[in-house]
């Protein structure tokens, strides 16, 4: 059902309300995009899990002094690498690079949404969190 | 602890956070660190690292529930989403400066205001609260489906919203949390909006804010694999439990428990921060 059927408290006819039904779709699609965008790297994690957990289940556990994770955890090279190599740890980290691109590709595709829209603010709005995600990403030195 | 029973026991405390940080709108996040590093021993920035990562998949995952019910509200999402992602872009680059005993410090105050918040009452949901000029043009006034039907609401005072929500980003990236707690200041004090738009839509832009500060945590190798993976599927597991029974929940009483529990891993943290046992 459309929300724009909503009665307002305090109707202002100079504003026409925004086209709720396209929110609604847009809505719909984003949370498909964002099902299959945690289900994916989740599966991914699993499995890295199984061949990391196969190998190194009764070695101790010490998380307790800060070394900092080797160059191949660290950028997404070295994850591509070490996931060739067949290595568990490799295929976690991989996992999690997809989760990160999840909210990346739900800021993209709002862009999308918002121009179908005509919402011209909106698109500006989203391109400037689209542009400090990928400065994040580029600028920390991770495409290394 | 072999690495075995290590995941084990870290993948279940991790499914109950994030099922009772969910069910509560203050998020897992907040409880993970102080966990991880009170019961578990690991250092500060392995725990930061892990949490962030589960902090995007309780996100995506909640998120992808509750859009579609039709409660979150993309724009307020997105516009807030300039303020987090700025701020959380400059919490990640801090974290790496300052000491963890600093880090602690900070964790603790947080922790002691969530506490302090959850239990305040929350504000009265607004009701004909008339539209406000700038919130209008940016259309942000929208409405959600209630028990009575459709429901529309007007947002209220934009700039403080979206200064608060800087801040929120800022802890966020320096914390490795999605600062539900500032977010319920910015959202539900602050512009007025209805509680279940708030939570779904602070939910809905917890992931975007906390992908800015990943890469950060990533390439500075703060994610280790063999640690994120069970805090990220514990917690995505018991945040998608948590987010279908939200709907019709009654969560006082949980409130309540978990904002005591909030409360001392606050106190245990301020401790460890200023006696550098961190």
């Amino acid at each position: 059902m459309p929300s724009s059927a909503a009665p307002a408290p305090q109707p202002h006819p100079q504003q026409p309300q925004p086209q709720r039904w396209d929110d609604r779709r847009i809505e719909v699609i984003l949370g498909n995009l964002l099902r299959s965008g945690v289900l994916l790297p989740a599966a991914v994690v699993l499995s890295g899990a199984c061949v990391y957990l196969s190998r190194h289940a009764h070695e101790p556990a010490d998380y307790r002094i800060f070394r900092g994770e080797p160059s191949e955890f660290r950028t997404i090279a070295g994850v591509i690498h070490s996931v060739l190599n067949g290595r568990g740890r490799g295929l976690i980290q991989l996992g999690l690079l997809l989760l990160i691109a999840t909210p990346i590709a739900r800021v993209a595709f709002s862009i999308v949404g918002f121009a179908i829209e005509r919402d011209r603010m909106y698109v500006a709005f989203t391109l400037i969190v689209l542009a400090i995600l990928l400065y994040s990403l580029l600028g920390s030195g991770l495409g290394v | 602890m072999t690495i075995m029973e290590f995941t084990a026991v870290v993948a279940i405390v991790s499914f109950v956070a994030g099922l009772l940080g969910s069910l509560t709108g203050l998020g897992g996040g907040v409880v993970l660190v102080p966990l991880l590093t009170l019961l578990f021993h690991v250092d500060i920035r392995y725990a930061i690292g892990a949490s962030l990562v589960s902090v995007i998949a309780t996100s995506s995952g909640a998120a992808a529930a509750y859009v579609k019910e039709g409660f979150s509200n993309i724009r307020i999402g997105m516009f807030l989403e300039i303020a987090t992602t700025f701020g959380a872009l400059l919490g990640a680059f801090l974290a790496t400066r300052i000491p963890t005993s600093a880090l602690a410090i900070i964790f603790g105050a947080v922790l002691l205001y969530s506490a302090y918040l959850s239990r305040k009452p929350r504000p009265l949901d607004q009701r004909n609260l008339p539209p406000d000029p700038l919130a209008t043009r940016l259309r942000m006034n929208g409405s959600f489906p209630d028990l009575a039907g459709p429901r529309s609401y007007n947002v209220q005072h934009v700039p403080t919203g979206f200064s608060l929500m800087f801040g929120a980003g800022a802890l966020s990236g320096l914390l490795g949390i999605g600062s539900g707690a500032v977010k319920v200041l910015a959202m539900d004090q602050a512009m007025r909006i209805p509680f279940k738009v708030s939570t779904t839509t602070s939910n809905f832009m917890i992931g975007v804010t906390a992908a800015a500060s990943a890469g950060v945590y990533l390439s500075r190798g703060y994610v280790d694999p063999g640690l994120a993976m069970p805090v990220m599927l514990g917690v995505l597991v018991g945040s998608l439990l948590g987010s279908r029974i939200l709907v019709k929940a009654e969560t006082k009483s949980l409130r309540l428990v978990f904002s005591v529990v909030i409360l001392v891993l606050g106190l245990q943290m301020l401790y460890k921060g200023f006696w550098g046992k961190i």
